[in-house]
């Protein structure tokens, strides 16, 4: 049982691909990037986990109480900003994109390209 | 390639991906079993080095503070960078956000999403700046607060104030914050540097007790204004693409 969020890790990881692979318009497939992004979440949270121990926060706890990882914790938060960096820049694109070329489906793009 | 192949060269390729995934992951600890040794040591010894009692905090503003000067120039660069694309192009122009259609029928804003807008529009202000400037307790930080303080302003908007969302947020005056937010954490690296220490060393006092408002030195102001920052950031971002759909249109007049 120990091992079930990290299958949970893989599963998200390859919805979010299928998404992408499968996607006939830029607007969910970026969705389908964030779902991608978000298994590493999961993962970076479930190396660092400590059974039976507390979030690293001692405001109310003794600082020797058992607590899990801080700085897994901490990269997921910089995975949280640099993902919405990459949205907000894709989601430009997608509109410059659709401006251009009046379509959003990947395939239609890659085909006016030749 | 027909979309069919395309799936099959997909579960393929992944079938294999997911496998060689799996067999990585099945080797680390499991779940719970995390081996330390580092998170363990920072959980020790940060709440007495730094008076902050948020271990995430301290990490991310103090250990390794000078990753997140670039993580902070990350969000700024994105901020530009979707000012850039979306610039107005050749071709293109402003108009002033006047109905054309006038007689068409619009179902108004309805009064429950404005009175709910406005109601939750003050008390997200105070939650945003209360996360902002309370990174070295609690689970907050400039990050989480800079966000919810941007949300206020998409409230405004979603009130169906556009003319005032763009009044209040001038992007002059965001602008001028996001710089002062992004500047000031690296300014508060080189002054540490001015006064002989290492780059972005805790030079203010820690305060006397664990866990207060005024403790942890440079990691409160270092959240302000990571807060400041990411506000601005995501205003000036939202402000850009709802002006895309609102008010630049192709073609001339």
């Amino acid at each position: 049982m120990a091992y079930i969020p990290f299958i949970v890790v893989v599963w998200i990881l390859m919805v979010g691909l299928y998404g992408i692979v499968t996607s006939r318009d830029l607007i969910h497939l970026i969705i389908c990037l964030i779902v991608v992004q978000s298994s590493t979440y999961v993962l970076l949270l479930g190396v660092g986990y400590v059974t039976g121990a507390v979030a690293p926060y001692f405001y109310d706890v003794p600082v020797h109480t058992p607590a899990v990882d801080p700085v897994v914790q901490a990269l997921a938060l910089t995975d949280v900003v640099v993902e919405a960096a990459v949205t907000a820049l894709l989601l430009a694109f997608a509109i410059q994109a659709h401006k251009r070329f009046g379509t959003l489906d990947p395939h239609e793009l890659a085909s006016l390209k030749g | 390639m027909t979309q069919a192949q395309r799936r099959l060269a997909f579960l393929l390729g992944s079938a294999g991906l997911a496998a060689f995934y799996l067999w990585g992951l099945f080797g680390l600890p499991g779940f719970g079993n995390y081996p330390g040794p580092y998170g363990f040591i920072i959980n020790r010894i940060a709440v007495g080095q730094t008076d902050a009692t948020g271990v995430v905090s301290t990490v991310n503003f103090e250990y390794r503070g000078f990753d997140t000067v670039g993580e902070e120039f990350i969000l700024f660069a994105a901020a530009a960078g979707v000012a850039t694309v979306l610039r107005r192009l050749r071709g293109e122009q402003e108009r002033p956000a006047v109905d054309e259609a006038a007689d068409r029928q619009v179902p108004p804003t309805s009064s429950a999403i404005r009175m709910i807008a406005l109601l939750f529009t003050g008390p997200v202000v105070v939650m945003g700046w209360w996360l902002a400037s309370h990174a070295q307790t609690n689970p907050s930080g400039g990050f989480q607060g800079g966000v919810i303080l941007a949300t206020a302003f998409v409230l405004i908007y979603l009130s169906g104030e556009f003319v005032v969302f763009k009044r209040i947020s001038p992007v002059d005056v965001t602008d001028v914050v996001e710089a002062v937010g992004a500047g000031g954490f690296a300014a508060v690296g080189v002054s540490a540097v001015a006064m002989g220490l290492p780059y972005l060393s805790n030079f203010l006092p820690l305060g006397s007790v664990p866990g207060a408002v005024s403790s942890s030195g440079t990691i409160a102001l270092i959240s302000f204004f990571v807060g400041l920052e990411v506000a601005a950031a995501f205003i000036l971002i939202i402000g850009e693409l709802l002006e895309q759909t609102l008010l630049i249109r192709q073609g001339g007049q």
